[in-house]
């Protein structure tokens, strides 16, 4: 599973929301609303990244934190929503 | 809209200032076809008086700058539009997400390329029934073929594609169909669409309504075939209100998350909303957009529970419905500050069962037989075929 190589669905964009300061994922129906965690974790599923690779670098952006177990479990309910291929 | 369980780490839309997300712009009346649950107003706004290319850019530029991220591009057929590509690209350059809105008549490969080119994002197109007979006698035009075609050149642009079918009486029997058929067209997603009963189809409403029976059999199937269809093709099944007991959460409340831009450039919180009474919709052409939403009377008439009365604004479900439907409640008491007929709990909910109950299956539906509000109104194109009688809409 961290071999994977997470990336947007390709109907989903991830764009930045100037009005209210947010990170958004939109899709044809739908708008989300991501905090800061979750946007530092959408923002690095670009296809090229395997899991283990963004939870490195995530580890390394915010030691202390739970990442390792966090984000692997973050991928998998986005990825249940039908947001990442 | 709606909105994400991942709570956590995704936070709910609604919990932000009060902005619109969404723009739902009509870009035209005009449409070679003439479904008679159209939720445009019986007075269609004339080619004449359409806004023109410069106003739409200024429009998506103003939108943007308020907060809107998501423009559905509809109308009556937007492809009518010889600007449409114009208007995308006015969309797409101040950071708006665009759907096309379409009956699929007219959509050509180059079109298509066009559009998409322009920054297209996606498109959903209408169908009106399973098979070409069934559907061209709802659409009230030859037109299934250049859907199926449509359909075809939206899958190969490898667009995201949703399918819209409005459901009544004559088509809630085909449910099995309608659903293998958006399966075969490739949709990513049906939404289908039970009748709200506002503009043509209240006018048409004795002939749309379904009964309790069909409904519940619809349903199930739908349930069989979303399991079945579980990751694959998204099924949104639009609860038909008269029946339920529930309203619903209309527009996500008055000038809360969404606006309207009719073809003419008046501004409204919902495309419903031409029909009530005693309140003046704002126009792009006079007044910037952050005005309208922020300080017109008509954005503010319904916003928030302060206008509610009983028994809305002592109901814990206010934040949630809003009081249901304004249009809905006028329609059906008069006063569009009453609670939403089709709410349980409104002293007028009585009004939509006796509607209801009237409902009788489609084989004993002869038209003569069940005289409703709609009969005897002098109207253009009164189409009678099949047993069905609708009003037609007409443009002038
Ligand atoms: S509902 Fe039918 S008639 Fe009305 S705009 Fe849509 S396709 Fe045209
Ligand atoms: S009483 Fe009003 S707020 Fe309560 S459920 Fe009915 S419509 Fe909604």
């Amino acid at each position: 599973m961290t071999g994977r190589r997470p990336a947007l669905a390709a109907s989903i964009m991830m764009r930045h929301d100037a009005v209210r300061d947010a990170d958004l994922l939109v899709m044809p129906e739908r708008i989300v609303v991501l905090n800061d965690q979750a946007a530092s974790v959408v923002r690095l599923c670009d296809g090229t990244r395997t899991v283990a690779q963004i939870i490195d670098e995530l580890t390394a952006a915010f030691p202390g934190g739970a990442v390792a177990t966090d984000v692997p479990e973050f991928l998998d309910r986005v990825r249940a929503e039908g947001w990442l291929r | 809209m709606t909105t994400s369980q991942s709570r956590r780490l995704c936070d709910d839309q609604r919990q932000e200032r009060m902005l619109p997300w969404a723009m739902l712009a009509e870009l035209t009346h005009a449409c070679p076809l003439r479904c008679p649950y159209c939720s445009n107003p019986l007075e269609l706004i004339s080619r004449s008086r359409e806004l023109g290319t410069e106003d739409w850019t200024r429009v998506m530029a103003e939108a943007a700058a308020l907060g809107v991220v998501h423009a559905h591009l509809s109308g009556g057929e937007p492809l009518l539009r010889a600007d449409l590509p114009e208007i995308v690209t006015a969309a797409d350059g101040a950071g708006i997400y665009t759907q096309l809105v379409t009956s699929g008549v007219g959509l050509s490969r180059s079109r298509l390329d066009g559009l998409a080119a322009a920054g297209l994002r996606s498109v959903q197109l209408s169908v009106q029934d399973a098979t070409a007979e069934r559907s061209d006698r709802i659409a009230g035009a030859r037109s299934f073929a250049a859907k199926e075609r449509a359909a075809r050149l939206v899958r190969d642009a490898g667009l995201p594609f949703g399918l819209n079918v409005v459901l009544h009486r004559h088509n809630l029997d085909s449910i099995d169909e309608i659903i293998a058929l958006s399966v075969a067209w490739g949709a990513d997603r049906v939404e289908l669409a039970n009748t709200q009963f506002y503009g043509w189809a209240l006018r048409n409403r004795g002939a749309l309504l379904p009964t309790r029976d069909q409904l519940r059999r619809a349903e199930d199937k739908v349930a069989v075939w979303r399991a079945r269809l579980a990751g694959e093709v998204r099924l949104v099944w639009v609860v038909p209100d008269y029946f339920e007991g529930v309203p619903k959460p209309c527009m996500g409340g008055w000038g809360a998350v969404s606006l309207t831009v009719a073809p003419d450039g008046a501004v409204l919180p919902c495309p419903g909303a031409y029909v009530l009474p005693g309140l003046e919709f704002p126009n792009v052409r006079e007044r910037g957009l952050r005005w309208i939403w922020e300080e017109s009377a008509a954005f503010n008439a319904y916003r928030g529970t302060a206008w509610m009365g009983d028994p809305c604004s002592t109901c814990p479900r206010r934040d949630v419905d809003f009081g249901g439907c304004r249009c809905q409640a006028y329609a059906i008491t008069g006063r569009a500050d009453r609670t939403d007929p089709a709410c349980a709990l409104s002293p007028d909910h009585h009004l939509i069962q006796t509607i209801t109950a009237k409902s009788a299956p489609p084989e004993h539906n002869a038209p003569p037989a069940e005289p409703g509000p709609e009969q005897g109104v002098p109207t253009a194109g009164m189409g009678s075929e099949h047993g069905v009688l609708f009003a037609y809409r007409r443009h002038r």
